[in-house]
């Protein structure tokens, strides 16, 4: 049985929705609407003339072979990223959960790494993997290890992904450690009674129970992959070697920001718009269902 | 008691407040921190008290990508300042931006003598009939570091001589041999062994006078002679005895370091390797294929020029004049390129320099101003006007970098450079049509 208040009228519950839908149409209706009317054009930089393509600029890029490798590039990139950060973060807040002494220590501590803003992340992970000077690949030299992310695509790659993905993981853990603590202690001491070991435990029981929490960092995390970790891009790899890291939101940076090039700017954005959007679709729709709330 | 002091405190606001309204304020935002911000902010006190009519006001806004998006920002919300620093990549947006700036020349008026600066640092920033269309404000050339004790070690005479290409891969076989790690590496690679490659040796960098003539340019950067560079430059890579240490001036690390033996970097490096080199080290001039040509041209500059913004009133037109007048001065010049190692962008100020024996207590400081002077730049020499170009030199980057690996030859790579490259010129001719 559900409970449900229900309104008489339409005014007032209008009104009491108004604040966020009035945010949403600031916030997001309008430069959404923006950056899908300036897709059609290519204007100057400096709003001096507009010239009318129509899908000119979405025909430009699709047909650009680069740009095609960034969604393959983007892909690789999100799945590392989001697979790495929640496994590590659920390691950790599997083990933390266990902990009956200082766990609230650990805890602090874990959390740090989400107080580093991502540009930062990515400078401090440069300089111990610098190819030269950094800490990481000289203990590599010494084991024989040539490192060198400023021409290996694969190793330019990796370091991305950690760096994108330990900032990230303080963020999950705290989720997961939640999530494992709101499992009650009762359901797993029945299991341990009937003689379920801690592995067949996590599977059948916490598992299941913890995947409301998981789903809804999934979607976080690939919403995180996708747009939020051109900083540490920039500033580790700037997309090179080559186009190894060049991934869809850093392309949009680049283009709009240091090319001027606003018009192709824009396309690209309405096409992460709704690559995003269709992603998202897809994660409620299919995923969710295996969700147990 | 603390009435007169609370008068006495009014009195002096509203006085500082007359004297700030009586100067007309001139809004200059650039894009230098540290030690340049420093001498910056220096340059802009010694004008302000040197008179009383005008108060430039200078503003740090973020590097030079940032500043120039936030001159765009600001012009676009009508907000723009009078002066705006932006780097020589920058040059032809600000140029098809008509309606946004103002000439140089314009603003300085009828008295203004172009002549007295160097025509192969203002060339870049002139219009196709020879007039200043921004003022060279921070200038600088590539040249070749050499570190002398790390060539001694490896037995190989300092004095070498290392004018040509065909020599210094000599001296890249001989280091290599010693067992040095890293016998040469290098900053800013398209700048310098694309860009000011085909300044040097006379060979075009893009069509209609590397754009001088026209948005409707195309890269040719593909062209025999620098094919045959980067190709010779791959192989050493190959070989281990050039080493590439990324997009930007990462290889200075090493070279400061003591690694490197060989370094291709600007001539504004100066200050930093002085300071940190613990060891014998001497500039050169950059290295020119005797294959290609008999002797070198003039190579080109990088650095950043002062943009006048469309839109002020006629005092601080005249107040900008003032200040870049200020700034062409000989004693300020003179000062700006001995504390920065940047060149001096006027006849006069070079001379100074030379008068007060800078050069001669500094040897190797004036190669970059003799490199940049020893001949009259060539349609070929004066500079680059291209669209999109922080964005193009990002893929020649990306192109070089295929190279490097070994993935691409020199020919596959420098042809999908142009490739691509033209396609962001295109966009660009139809954004500024």
């Amino acid at each position: 049985m559900e409970k449900r208040v229900t309104f008489k009228g339409i005014w007032l519950p209008l009104l009491l929705v108004l604040p966020q839908i009035l945010i949403t149409a600031v916030f997001f209706f309008y430069p959404a609407g923006q950056a899908i009317w300036q897709s059609l054009f290519i204007p100057d930089p400096f709003g001096l003339s507009m010239q009318w393509v129509g899908l000119g600029n979405f025909e430009y890029l699709l047909s650009d072979r680069y740009y095609r490798a960034s969604f393959v590039t983007t892909a690789i990139f999100s799945i590392l990223v989001t697979l790495v950060s929640m496994g590590v973060a659920l390691y950790l807040a599997v083990l933390a959960d266990r902990l009956i002494k200082g766990s609230g220590a650990y805890r602090t501590l874990l959390i740090w790494p989400y107080a580093v803003a991502p540009a930062v992340a990515g400078v401090l992970w440069l300089f111990m993997f610098n190819t030269r000077v950094g800490v990481v690949s000289w203990y590599l030299g010494q084991l024989g290890y040539d490192w060198n992310h400023v021409l290996n695509e694969g190793e330019a790659m990796g370091l991305v992904v950690v760096a994108s993905a330990w900032g990230r993981i303080s963020y999950n853990f705290l989720f997961f450690l939640a999530g494992l603590q709101a499992i009650p202690r009762s359901v797993i001491e029945a299991a341990a009674i009937d003689g379920a070991r801690f592995w067949t435990r996590f599977r059948t029981i916490v598992w299941p129970l913890l995947s409301p929490t998981t789903f809804f960092l999934l979607v976080v995390n690939i919403i995180y992959a996708f747009f939020e970790t051109f900083g540490v891009i920039h500033t580790i790899t700037s997309g090179g070697p080559q186009q190894a890291t060049t991934i869809l939101v850093y392309k949009v940076y680049s283009d709009g920001f240091v090319g001027q090039d606003l018009g192709s700017s824009a396309a690209q954005s309405v096409i992460l718009l709704v690559v995003v959007s269709i992603l998202t679709i897809i994660q409620f729709k299919y995923i969710e269902r295996r969700v147990h709330y | 008691m603390k009435h007169t002091i609370s008068i006495l405190a009014a009195a002096a606001v509203l006085g500082s407040a007359q004297a700030a309204t009586a100067a007309t304020e001139i809004e200059f935002w650039h894009a230098f921190t540290g030690r340049l911000g420093e001498l910056v902010a220096e340059q802009v006190e010694t004008f302000n008290a040197s008179q009383s009519d005008y108060t430039v006001v200078a503003t740090h806004k973020g590097n030079y990508s940032e500043t120039l998006n936030a001159g765009i920002a600001a012009f676009r919300a009508g907000e723009q300042p009078d002066i705006l620093m932006v780097f020589e990549v920058g040059t032809a947006t600000m140029m098809a931006a008509k309606g946004a700036i103002k000439p140089v020349y314009e603003v300085m008026g009828d008295g203004f003598d172009q002549s007295k600066y160097i025509g192969s640092v203002k060339g870049y920033y002139t219009s196709p009939d020879g007039n200043m269309l921004s003022l060279p404000f921070n200038s600088s050339t590539p040249v070749l570091w050499v570190n002398r004790d790390k060539l001694a070690e490896a037995g190989i005479d300092p004095d070498t001589d290392m004018s040509t290409w065909e020599q210094v891969g000599g001296v890249l076989d001989a280091l290599k041999e010693a067992g040095v790690s890293c016998p040469m590496t290098t900053a800013w690679q398209s700048w310098i062994h694309l860009e000011n490659f085909s300044a040097y040796h006379d060979v075009p960098f893009a069509t209609q006078s590397n754009g001088f003539d026209g948005t409707d340019t195309e890269l040719a950067l593909n062209g025999a002679a620098q094919v045959a560079h980067i190709s010779a430059m791959g192989q050493w890579a190959q070989d281990g005895k050039f080493i590439y240490a990324g997009r930007r001036n990462e290889g200075g690390a090493n070279f400061r370091a003591g690694e490197c033996a060989l370094f291709t970097e600007s001539s504004a490096g100066y200050a930093g390797i002085k300071a940190e080199a613990e060891f014998d080290f001497e500039v050169r001039p950059l290295p020119y294929w005797k294959a290609v040509a008999d002797e070198p041209q003039n190579t080109i500059i990088g650095g950043a020029s002062l943009w006048v913004m469309e839109g002020q009133s006629d005092e601080e037109y005249a107040g900008v004049a003032a200040f870049m007048d200020f700034l062409s001065s000989p004693e300020i010049q003179a000062k700006w390129h001995q504390d920065t190692g940047y060149l001096p962008i006027t006849t006069e100020a070079g001379e100074l320099t030379r008068e007060q024996g800078f050069y001669d207590a500094n040897p190797g400081t004036d190669i970059a101003v003799i490199q940049m002077t020893a001949k009259e730049p060539t349609a070929n020499s004066k500079g680059l006007r291209l669209g999109s170009f922080d964005q193009i030199r990002g893929i020649i980057d990306e192109e070089l970098e295929a190279v490097w690996a070994g993935d691409k030859d020199a020919q596959t790579a420098l042809d999908s450079a142009v490739e691509r490259g033209n396609a962001l010129l295109r966009r660009f001719e139809q954004a500024a049509r």
